[in-house]
């Protein structure tokens, strides 16, 4: 019964919203806040009952739907497990940023952003492919109505573009479900899964359906060269728009990658790994590039996503217990700090109206604790030890160095870009002389957005700190994973990670180890 | 009467209920006062609700009627509540809008009914000179119906073009019943199925007869290439007409083809197979491309209902009891959403249908709420949004083609990646309509008229049956199969 409340209870609290009248906008904002509150509640019972040995689903749910082939069947293991407290985090961090921003329709807007969150947990909980379908789709019409009709000046033509880009994905991966149902006579995860395991399918079947599921996941992510609708997404689109789309939604993408193309097509994925690793390397680099030369400061860190998940598709591809521990942590980094990012950029916008980094100079002498903050999210975004990011992005470079150590040098050359694209815009924003007379006056930031801030802040630290607490409950889920994808090829790759001191067989033994280590060795 | 033919009676009853319904729309007529005609619509839509019970009257007593004539099966059980619903909203469409148009007239009601009453002997016909029979019924209410708005010229144009195209049609099907006949000495569907199987190799000149048989019907569920006429007609047609037009007869005349294709010529399926292969993928193509650049929504609807007849194609194209069942269900689910978009515009554009422009559609979310949701509701079931019924639709079409491709091997599979890519290019122009909705700004000079409670019943039913048919399909669903199977098959 959990996750189906969780799942639903944005949805009721939709209802809710609907009843009240359209003009009554401080009930409307308090209503879709606390409930949102209620919902992380919620995912925190889920976390705190969560048995981290357990690499099964946990708090499965199941009930006949159609027919027999489809049913509504849920669960969460480590690898959903937090981002459906992602997501669920996120949430009311959105929608406290747009209490103000956000003056013209605003039922819609936080039906909308509900409706977003339902959607998005029922992706990471649903094991029916019907049902991940249904959900996925869901997720598109209201981030289309919320870039069209509460985004900026080219919202239609971003939102448009938006849509168009993920349905043609993910209309080819109904066809791929549908294929499988054809082979496998059932649209259940686990069944698919143990049908495939029996290795009855041909090669070239294999290709195809990998292909067209990762095509679909491959927009969302999106990985180099299916990008191009990221930056006017986001660009256009309001704060929490952004908040959303950057810190939960390119995940369902990742999230996909690692759910249903690895462990369904183990071969094809392992086949595909070297294509795909060298275009999440290109992604790095290029967003990296790309994102230095913005000269607006959304954009830019619109970019930064376009490399940051590049390295968390290259951690999936690199196959071992601490790159795919640090592919879901990294999710979760950027989740937050992005999400952070774009607040801050969200609450110059709200001062400004303009994203253009031009407009601004010398902000931390009217804004000393903004600007601060703004530091601060910088720096866990470019993955400064001991802050979040650097956690994650460690994880994946040694994961992935244990077997492609030209992969890993090339990425590691994003962790320097990210310092300076990052680093410089923030000091043009904010250093030097006010250049612009406007921006002298500019209130610091309220008491709403410091409660944003100093929440974000504190995650950030926390997730920095705390990160066992994380990779030990997805450990058991990610060697299950890997069990699929290493069962029938390569069982004997070399189980070492050749730094800092962890025990030889860490792999085995468990990343949780290896991190440690890590930390020990990044403090 | 003797039992015998009592239960003909019964299994007739649907047409029987329309048909009186029709005629005593007719005799009231004279007695009724212009301020009254209204009446008559509503005289009417009782009648379609009668024949509605009288469905389940037919179903109770199944089997052959009239000398195996009608064959009164689960099939056509089916297809008769698709149609009569269809009719029964479009009749609830047409009440208020005839006052609007100042075109309040007892025939047009008395020629809904005939017409739907023509669909139902077509969906039940096991004759093919008695389906002759219920396609000329139809066909020749609806060659009326189009015209309806004596002054208006584009009606006029329409009505005629309608039956001009229309009577070279029919002609064309009933001389591929003349060749059917005389390759296999018979008329009855069954059969010529029993005829052509015995016969080891299928005649030319049956196959012959085939292709103008689908010619004839090819025309009336508007599919490519016999899909030109259609727009024109869509949009010259009175809005509750188009909303009959594009619904009630493309899903009878698709029961038809089913019966003929898949019973009488089920032997040949990789005959036919390839004529509906490439018919479906240039209906798609020509519906979803000539959509994109539409301003006008009753065309640009028009030519949606073209590409949607690609996606019915699609499941067509299976050949198999599954695929049957997929027909069925998409019918179904089409018709609900397509109603529903039609009689929204039948609401919005105002006297004399005037404002049908897209962007006369701006603002409508802030302005009508409710009537841009059901709008959005539509277009997204038509777009093919998953907890719609059209997904659904879609879903099951895709499934039964690539659940046939042990039998017709890798084309059919392109046949669903062709599909699938067009339900994305069709996603542009529906979303174009949602976009002027909400994101545009509101036009000044349009003043909201409130929406009828006669149209507003109707659009609330064909907005539930299109969640109902996305969210819990399993009843509907079962029918379908039921239905498909007890058709015949070879």
């Amino acid at each position: 019964m959990l996750l189906s409340v969780i799942t639903f209870l944005p949805l009721l609290s939709v209802a809710a919203l609907l009843l009240l009248r359209s003009d009554d906008h401080a009930w409307i904002r308090r209503i879709a806040l606390i409930s949102s509150l209620f919902e992380f509640a919620f995912s925190l019972i889920l976390l705190f009952r969560f048995d981290p040995s357990n690499a099964a689903y946990q708090f499965t749910e199941y009930h006949r739907w159609i027919g027999d082939a489809i049913s509504y069947r849920l669960g969460v293991d480590g690898i959903s497990l937090f981002l459906v407290l992602l997501t669920t985090f996120l949430t009311p961090i959105a929608i406290l940023c747009s209490w103000e921003s956000i003056q013209t329709n605003v039922k819609g807007f936080f039906v909308s952003l509900l409706v977003i969150e339902t959607a998005m947990i029922g992706v990471f909980v649903s094991l029916d492919l019907f049902l991940f379908f249904l959900f996925w789709e869901l997720t598109l019409i209201p981030m289309y109505f919320m870039i069209g009709m509460w985004g900026h000046e080219r919202r239609i033509y971003a939102a448009v573009k938006f849509i168009l880009y993920t349905m043609f994905g993910s209309i080819l991966m109904l066809v791929a479900i549908l294929w499988l149902y054809g082979l496998s006579g059932t649209f259940d995860l686990t069944d698919i899964q143990q049908y495939l395991a029996t290795g009855s399918l041909p090669h070239t079947t294999e290709l195809l359906l990998f292909g067209a599921f990762f095509l679909a996941f491959a927009i969302k992510v999106p990985l180099f060269p299916l990008h191009t609708w990221l930056p006017d997404a986001h660009t256009e689109a309001p704060t929490a728009g952004s908040v959303i789309l950057a810190g939960v939604m390119l995940k369902l993408g990742t999230y996909g990658i690692l759910r249903f193309c690895v462990p369904l097509f183990p071969k094809a994925a392992q086949e595909m790994a070297p294509l795909i690793g060298v275009l999440a390397i290109i992604g790095i680099v290029y967003g990296a590039l790309v994102a230095t030369v913005q000269t607006d400061l959304k954009r830019l860190v619109a970019y930064t996503s376009v490399s940051h998940l590049g390295f968390v598709v290259l951690g999936i591809f690199a196959f071992n217990t601490t790159a795919i521990q640090g592919a879901i942590y990294q999710m979760l980094n950027h989740g937050v700090s992005t999400g952070a990012l774009f607040l801050a950029v969200g609450m110059l916008y709200d001062r400004r109206h303009t994203h253009d980094i031009k407009q601004f100079g010398g902000l931390a002498t009217p804004m000393p604790i903004l600007m601060s903050f703004f530091l601060f999210i910088a720096l866990s975004s470019l993955a400064l030890p001991p802050l979040n990011g650097f956690i994650g992005e460690l994880m994946i470079l040694i994961g992935t160095y244990i077997g492609h150590h030209v992969w890993a040098s090339w990425a590691s050359s994003g962790a320097v870009l990210s310092a300076i694209y990052l680093l410089w815009a923030y000091q043009r924003v904010a250093f030097g002389e006010v250049t612009v007379e406007k921006n002298r006056a500019l209130p610091d930031a309220s008491t709403r957005e410091r409660i944003i801030l100093v929440t974000m802040a504190l995650a950030i630290l926390f997730m920095g700190i705390a990160s066992p607490l994380f990779t030990r409950r997805m450990e058991p889920s990610v060697e299950n994973v890997l069990q699929r994808v290493n069962a029938p090829v390569n069982a004997s790759r070399p189980a070492r990670i050749p730094c800092m001191g962890a025990p030889a067989d860490a792999q085995t033994t468990g990343g949780g180890a290896a991190l440690a280590a890590v930390q020990a060795g990044g403090r | 009467m003797s039992t015998t033919q009592l239960l003909n009676l019964y299994r007739v009853a649907p047409e029987f209920h329309l048909c009186i319904a029709g005629i005593l729309v007719m005799i009231l007529d004279p007695f009724v006062g212009p301020s009254r005609k209204r009446w008559l619509g509503w005289l009417a839509f009782a009648g379609a609700l009668f024949a509605l019970l009288a469905v389940h009257r037919a179903y109770e007593s199944q089997g052959m009627a009239y000398d195996n004539l009608i064959s009164t099966d689960s099939f056509s059980i089916f297809m008769h509540v698709v149609v009569i619903v269809a009719a029964s909203l479009a009749i609830l469409g047409s009440i208020d809008y005839l006052d609007r148009e100042g075109i309040q007239r007892g025939e047009y009601y008395a020629l809904v009914l005939f017409a739907a009453a023509g669909m139902g002997i077509l969906a039940g016909a096991n004759e093919l000179v008695t389906a002759f029979v219920g396609l000329e019924m139809s066909s020749i209410s609806t060659y009326v119906l189009v015209g309806f708005r004596r002054k208006a010229a584009v009606s006029n144009e329409a009505s005629m073009k309608y039956f001009l195209l229309g009577s070279f049609a029919t002609a064309f099907f009933l001389y591929g019943i003349a060749m059917v006949y005389g390759a296999t000495g018979t008329t009855y569907i069954d059969k010529v199925q029993a005829a052509l199987q015995t016969s080891g190799s299928i005649p030319s000149l049956a196959i012959i007869g085939l292709g103008l048989m689908f010619v004839g019907l090819g025309f009336k569920v508007v599919i490519a290439p016999f899909q030109v006429y259609g727009p024109d007609v869509y949009e010259g047609a009175p809005t509750p007409v188009t909303t009959l037009l594009a619904s009630a007869p493309k899903a009878a005349t698709f029961a038809l083809m089913l019966r003929v294709f898949y019973v009488s010529y089920g032997a040949a399926s990789e005959f036919w197979f390839w004529a509906i292969w490439i018919s479906a993928v240039l209906t798609m193509f020509i519906g979803n491309l000539a959509a994109l650049v539409q301003t006008n929504v009753k065309r640009m609807l028009a030519y949606s209902s073209i590409a949607h007849a690609g996606y019915i194609l699609v499941a067509f194209a299976a050949s198999t009891s599954l695929g049957v069942a997929a027909v069925l269900f998409y019918l179904a689910a089409y018709v609900l959403m397509k109603v529903g978009a039609f009689l929204v515009v039948t609401h919005l554009g105002q006297q004399g249908e005037k404002r049908l422009d897209i962007q006369d559609y701006a603002g409508l979310g802030t302005k009508q709420p409710v009537l841009a949701v059901s709008l959005s509701l539509f277009l997204l079931s038509l777009l093919g949004l998953p907890a719609t019924a059209g997904f659904l639709g879609k879903f099951f079409a895709f499934e039964s083609a690539l659940d046939a491709h042990s039998v017709h091997g890798v084309a059919i599979i392109w046949l669903v990646v062709i599909a699938a890519i067009n339900s994305v290019i069709g996603a542009y122009y529906y979303l174009r309509v949602i976009i002027s909705m909400y994101f545009a700004e509101p036009s000044k000079d349009y003043v909201p008229s409130s929406v009828a409670p006669a149209l507003s019943v109707a659009i609330f039913v064909a907005a539930a049956g299109t969640l109902y048919l996305g969210l819990l399909p399993s009843r509907v669903l079962d029918f379908a199969r039921a239905a498909a199977d007890s058709l015949p098959l070879h």
